[in-house]
């Protein structure tokens, strides 16, 4: 099968990357493109246009950043337990959101992660503006040191490949397949008995836990959790991201993460550091006005639908 | 209320802002029956579909279900109890492939539906019986095509396989000939009189000679009130009907506009 090469190519690319690129770069490629990956579950398999997503990033990485420090649990069990915080907190938005399509949803989220922004802004245990910084790595199971990047690299793999597959399995699943139908006609599911709130509100969820995830692996990755990790802008960001890379498809928000940190990190150092909001604004556009299926989803097109039955 | 019949509304009327669609309809369908209604075009047809499917809520009246009262229960919950309807304009799912279609209507009864964790193949054990069923609509050839590339009529056949999947006690079909050439409509309304055999169909068309050919009983309705009831030769023998359908082109502003109006959110 073409698709399970491509995987199965990818996989060794991620194997002998760090011996090419700095761990540290591939690593937030990789938390940047499970949030992505998350974000697109509700976006292009829902249909949902979340706009507070950043509440469940930022969530992951303080619950994990405070648990690593002041309980000193091990990292696996901190990301497991922010992953779960997030989950919690996906479930409460969804239930408050799921009913309201559209621009609403949209508001509602946004309301949302701002709510959840200044109480962590407030809260006595993040830092506050200096965020909640010297997070330990930790050791794996209480044995393996995390502190070498090249062991941490091959951890954080292991962790965003379990977040994708979770992303893969949900997108082909006997609900997943309810979700599409949802998607593509939601008056119609509905009087095929299907409550199509709840599968929203789960959809959600699902997607909060693996955004919760990737903020959880990343507090570890940077030793750091911070307010730009619930920020609006965060939730904006993974917009571009997965409109970059092609909505609805599986490894675009992916790609979208790649590109974007890339220039990120291509331009913050250089002069254009202070044009890089406006850099990446005009990129929105662009790829808006010209390129509405994104990376993968163009190239999903020339090679006529073969990577992936999903399609857009 | 009387056990011989599926469905019965009383006094039921809808109101949009200033305008009354539905004005106390009283509907008796009889069990095992086909149940047409006709009109002409704003007489509150569809705006009744809406709201003995949920998706309007009556403004006054009530709603029984097998003697149940169903005035307020979800759309989603209506089909679960055995009445599931068509739309007016194809309601199919058209970047599923057409098997997918019908699979994904067999899938609500299995409980499996909520299982993100499980593989679709568990739902390769319902292919079968999809095939069956687009088979018994003339789809079986087409079951691996993606829906959007069918034929209209084809869609529409598909929507009533789908329909099917649920083995419901009542199907609301709305116009299911509607847009359809000759040999279509007859191959539908051929599998209508098929499906009717251990079910209730209670159906919306326009095409007269449908109606005549399966309906064993017809209401009609005018601007939202019921004109008459009766079989077909009786209510095509009434003049009011005629008039209905003819027409003295006093009104022809007014059925527009509800017309629009009922167009389902």
């Amino acid at each position: 099968m073409r698709i399970n090469k491509l995987y199965l190519s990818l996989l060794v690319l991620a194997l002998l990357a760090p011996l090419v690129l700095y761990p540290v770069f591939l690593m937030k490629v990789l938390c940047y493109g499970l949030f992505a990956c998350a974000f697109n579950l509700v976006l292009g398999y829902g249909g949902l246009l979340s706009l507070g997503h950043a509440a469940f990033l930022g969530t992951g990485a303080y619950t994990t950043g405070y648990l690593a420090t002041r309980v000193g649990l091990t990292p696996e069990l901190a990301i497991l337990a922010g992953t779960a915080a997030a989950a919690a907190l996906g479930a409460l938005f969804g239930k408050l959101s799921v009913k309201r399509g559209g621009i609403y949803f949209g508001m509602i989220t946004l309301a949302l992660a701002q709510l959840v922004f200044f109480f962590y802004l407030q809260a006595p245990f993040t830092g506050g503006e200096d965020g909640m910084q010297g997070i330990p790595r930790g050791e794996l199971f209480g044995l393996l040191s995390l502190e070498d990047n090249l062991t941490l690299y091959y951890f954080v793999l292991a962790v965003f490949l379990l977040g994708f597959w979770v992303i893969h399995r949900t997108v082909h699943s006997p609900f997943g397949q309810v979700m599409k139908a949802i998607r593509e006609n939601e008056a119609r599911a509905m009087s095929l008995g299907y409550n199509t709130d709840d599968f929203k509100w789960l959809l959600f969820t699902l997607s909060a836990a693996v955004a919760g995830l990737a903020g959880s692996t990343k507090a570890l990755v940077f030793q750091l959790a911070s307010l730009n990790d619930a920020h609006w802008q965060m939730s904006g960001e993974v917009v571009l991201m997965t409109l970059l890379g092609g909505v609805g498809t599986i490894l675009g928000p992916l790609a979208g993460a790649g590109v974007i940190v890339t220039i990120q990190n291509q331009l913050s150092g250089g002069e254009l550091g202070n044009y890089i909001h406006m850099i990446m604004g005009a990129i929105f556009v662009i790829c808006v006005l010209a390129f509405r299926s994104g990376i993968v989803g163009e190239i999903q097109k020339l090679a006529g639908r073969g990577f992936s039955r999903q399609g857009r | 209320m009387s056990a011989d019949y599926v469905l019965q509304t009383s006094n039921l009327v809808k109101e949009f802002k200033g305008f009354t669609a539905v004005d106390g309809v009283d509907l008796n369908v009889e069990r095992g029956s086909i149940h047409a209604l006709i009109g002409p075009n704003g007489a509150g047809k569809t705006t009744i579909f809406n709201l003995l499917t949920k998706f309007l809520i009556p403004t006054r009246g009530t709603i029984h279900y097998n003697g149940r009262d169903i005035t307020r229960v979800r759309p989603a919950a209506i089909a679960r109890l055995g009445v599931v309807r068509s739309f007016q304009i194809s309601a199919v799912f058209p970047q599923l492939s057409v098997l997918e279609n019908v699979r994904v209507a067999l899938q609500q009864k299995e409980g499996i539906s909520f299982c993100f964790w499980r593989s679709e193949r568990v739902l390769e054990r319902l292919d079968a019986r999809a095939l069956e069923l687009l088979d018994a609509v003339g789809l079986a050839e087409f079951a691996r095509v993606r829906t959007v590339d069918l034929s209209y009529g084809r869609k529409r056949a598909l929507e009533i396989a789908t329909t099917l999947a649920l083995d419901p006690e009542l199907m609301l079909l709305d116009e299911p000939t509607q847009g359809m050439g000759h040999e279509d409509v007859d191959r539908v309304a051929d599998l209508i009189k098929k499906v009717s055999r251990d079910r209730t169909i209670l159906m919306v068309e326009h095409n007269l000679h449908v109606v005549s050919k399966l309906a064993d009983r017809i209401t009609v309705l005018q601007r939202g009130a019921v004109l008459t009831e009766g079989g077909y030769d009786e209510v095509s023998a009434d003049p009011r009907v005629m008039e209905a359908y003819l027409g003295t082109s006093v009104d022809d502003g007014e059925p527009e506009t509800s017309l629009k109006l009922e167009v389902p959110a």
